[in-house]
């Protein structure tokens, strides 16, 4: 079995299970995300796909960029469709009317799937116990329509539908915490990954898989296009991302919190912010908000895992 | 040996399913189609189904969870009603256009606002173009009997495409009617077990779903509509192999007492049988009379409609649901369709009636009957008649 | 579309639309979108492969002599590859 922590790409299976082709835009890393995820997952998988991004660029008719079982329906029930997939595999093994296989169900959606028009869907799937793995790839904004505002949009980013201007400073509203309220369904495995931690991601996507019951993996998915940055950029911005608390990677198992990257000291999130277009509005006022905000959430974040660590001793 | 018993409908319905062998239910309860999941759940729970029972959070979720069973080869079944079916619109057409045989009662029952649990045909008229075969039952032998049709209709291989099956709500979801429930053993060398093409499989990985680029979407579109058109085949056949199964035998429509009637009501759903003792009763006072009762709503029988009304001079067509603004009743809109083109064609008079539960007797439909051949020799200013509304 | 220069009629379309070639995107070559290409320092390399990883074509493959590449049929020009080697053995240089 591949250990992907250990930091040796040449250990990774060069097999690619996300095939070249696809029409994602120029140095996308929700590209790569899916792309490691789909390495992590092998082949005996079923994938089930939310409308966007991924769906589109890796579906144009009569192109597939899936080497495995894939099947779009609708933008909203990715948690439903992996639920149905789930119990009719269940059903059809325990009647012998199919052989037993061990299949992964993959759920992959995007911010947008995720934590808006979905939410409910997949509420209803965590709710429900089904054995899956719901992967949000989170680009910060529905990017396939043409980079309009999500829940997920961070605080002060520009878009579309939200954008900068004089009456505004564009998002007003705090990221949604989509893995806490994954988190709060109780189900046994809940983490944070970045491509730009491609050993970290593809170990928690696999764990994720073969956990028993539900997982939850929410993916930072840098946008070049979205967030208006340079397209070779995607993985050192992900890593600021990691490295100034705005995206802390961690995991939830069972309710566990565990860090995987503790930062001793984080970088200033200004480092962060001033690489991207979409932030390029901002006052000096706001982005000391912004930081403020990040190191409460980061303590917050800390607190969970001091408790888990206290619990345990 | 095949019991006849007095039996609530939604019942028969969940028995029908439960002798289907279905694999996975996954639906959401709504007045009045109740009676039907909960059976079966409870026909999981106590281990008399094997199935999957998903206790989904809505009805999309519902649909779509229908959609993820059908594309592993699972046999799927769901049902339910009016606000229901309306929170399930867009993935009623996933399910005709990416074809999954998927078998669904519809408790057919008024739409809202107002909210009305009672039954009429509005949620039924709201989903005419998506893709469904769909047929309406008037009793609950045709309900019981058309359940495990559905299965064999929609399951097949030429066919491949879900199936609603249309039972009024309460006034026949909640009626005791005497039903035979037939045994299993006959019920499985009737339909044989599902067997999907080309279900969702790691050994051969297939793409579902893809985007379709205008160049490619029209004859997509195509394909599924001559699907639609020409499964009908496959209904004739699967409605024959079931009478001789089982001794009913069910056709697009059936015309009561038509022989030389030069006026003919139309209707469809349990309220055609309250409209029977109409016609009996306006034949015995030497009234040249009779009703079709409509099965088959889509594929539409063109060719049975047109040669059921040839000889008469009017149709009063009785529909339970109002196309606001429009045509009113749209079973009528669609009849007068069908016959426009006809050489010789009768008037076809449109009454919209029995809405939200609102009940027609017997004589009530005489009035339809009469009042309709009155207009058709007197005309009228209005496109369509409202019955029994007060003025 | 396809290799055949036809279009599909309605009668050649798929039962539900699904598309039966598993990979079939690799039909379609995207390295004709780049305005940049990666060059190499072999001198520099050190053959540890991260590049490959962080290619969100995949399509960096090893060469015969162990050398991480990219195949130019699919290459967008991104970027990523040369700015994340850690030896600076790849650098990107505007397309003719």
């Amino acid at each position: 079995m591949e250990k992907f922590s250990v930091f040796a790409p040449k250990l990774v299976t060069k097999k690619e299970n996300f095939a070249p082709g696809h029409r994602a835009c120029v140095g996308c890393a929700e590209a790569l995300a899916v792309r490691l995820s789909m390495k992590a997952l092998g082949r005996n998988v079923i994938v089930v796909n939310a409308t966007g991004c991924m769906e589109v660029v890796s579906s144009p008719l009569p192109h597939t960029s899936w080497f495995v079982p894939w099947i779009h329906t609708l933008f909203e029930n990715a948690g439903a469709v992996s639920s149905g997939i789930e119990s009719g595999l269940k059903a059809t093994v325990r009647k012998g009317k199919r052989q037993p296989q061990k299949i992964s169900v993959v759920a992959m959606g995007g911010d947008g799937a995720t934590s808006d028009i979905g939410l409910q869907a997949i509420s209803g799937a965590l709710e429900r116990g089904h054995d899956f793995l719901y992967i949000c790839l989170d680009n910060e904004a529905y990017m396939n329509t043409g980079i309009q505002r999500s829940s997920a949009t961070p605080y002060g980013a520009s878009t579309t539908t939200a954008p900068a201007g004089k009456q505004s400073i564009g998002q007003i509203t705090w990221k949604k915490d989509m893995p806490s309220i994954a988190a709060a369904h109780n189900i046994p495995y809940v983490a944070t990954a970045c491509p730009s931690y491609p050993f970290d991601l593809m170990d928690k996507v696999k764990k994720g898989a073969h956990m028993p019951g539900p997982a939850y993996v929410h993916i930072l998915s840098v946008c070049p296009t979205g967030w208006r940055v340079s397209p070779d950029l995607a993985i050192k911005i992900g890593r600021l991302a990691v490295e100034t608390g705005v995206f802390p990677l961690y995991e939830v198992e069972n309710g566990n919190y565990r860090m995987t990257l503790d930062m001793q000291e984080l970088r200033p999130v200004k480092d962060y912010l001033k690489l991207q277009g979409r932030f390029r509005h901002l006052s000096e006022e706001t982005v000391n908000e912004i930081q403020q905000r990040v190191r409460h959430d980061y303590a917050k974040l800390k607190e969970k895992i001091e408790c888990t660590q206290k619990r345990k001793s | 040996m095949t019991q006849r018993v007095g039996i609530e409908v939604s019942r028969a319905v969940a028995i029908a399913a439960k002798l289907a062998n279905v694999d996975v239910v996954a639906a959401y309860p709504i007045t009045p189609q109740t009676h039907i999941v909960e059976d079966l759940s409870e026909m999981v729970a106590s281990g008399e189904l094997d199935a999957s029972y998903i206790p989904v959070e809505s009805e999309h979720s519902a649909m779509s969870c229908c959609l993820g069973s059908a594309s592993v080869g699972a046999r799927t079944f769901t049902a339910t009603a009016s606000q229901g079916l309306e929170l399930m619109h867009e993935v009623l057409y996933v399910a005709s256009s990416m074809r999954f045989p998927i078998v669904m009662a519809v408790a057919n029952r008024a739409l809202s606002a107002p909210i009305s649990i009672w039954g009429d045909h509005s949620d039924v008229m709201s989903v005419r173009d998506t893709g469904w075969i769909q047929i309406f039952v008037a009793n609950g032998q045709e309900a019981f009997d058309n359940i495990l049709c559905a299965f064999r209709i929609g399951e097949d291989r030429a066919v491949l495409l879900p199936v609603m099956i249309h039972l009024d709500g309460f006034q026949l979801t909640h009626v005791i009617e005497p039903i035979y429930l037939e045994e299993e053993d006959k019920v499985e060398k009737f339909l044989p077990p599902n067997d999907y093409p080309i279900p969702l499989d790691p050994d051969n990985p297939v793409s579902m779903g893809a985007f379709g680029p205008p160049e490619i979407y029209s004859e997509i579109k195509k394909a599924q509509d001559v699907a639609l058109t020409s499964s009908k085949s496959v209904i004739l056949k699967s409605w024959k192999e079931f009478g001789d199964a089982f001794g009913r035998y069910y056709s697009p429509l059936q015309c009561y007492r038509c022989d030389n009637a030069k006026v003919l009501l139309l209707a469809m759903g349990s309220f055609s049988e309250t409209a029977m003792s109409a016609i009996d009763a306006m034949r015995e006072d030497g009234h040249k009379v009779g009703l079709i009762k409509l099965t088959l709503w889509r594929p539409f029988p063109f060719a049975e409609i047109r040669d059921a009304v040839k000889d008469a001079e009017v149709v009063v067509v009785f529909d339970r649901a109002l196309s606001f603004g429009g045509p009113g009743g749209p079973v009528c809109s669609e009849i007068r369709s069908a016959l426009y083109d006809l050489e010789k064609r009768p008037k076809v008079i449109g009454f919209v009636g029995g809405l939200g539960g609102r009940v027609v007797s017997a004589a009530g439909f005489r009035e339809i009957i009469e009042q309709g051949t009155k207009i058709a020799r007197e005309g009228t200013e209005q496109e369509y008649e409202m019955f029994g509304v007060r003025e | 579309m396809t290799e055949s220069e036809k279009k599909p009629t309605w009668r050649d379309i798929e039962i539900g639309a699904i598309i039966k070639e598993p990979g079939s995107a690799m039909q379609y070559k995207t390295g004709d979108w780049r305005t940049q290409r990666p060059t190499y320092y072999h001198e520099r390399c050190i053959k540890c492969g991260l590049c490959s990883i962080f290619c969100p074509e995949g399509c960096i493959k090893q060469t015969e002599e162990g050398y991480f590449e990219a195949d130019l049929d699919y290459c967008k020009g991104c970027g990523i590859c040369a700015r994340e080697c850690w030896t600076k053995a790849i650098n990107m240089v505007e397309e003719d």
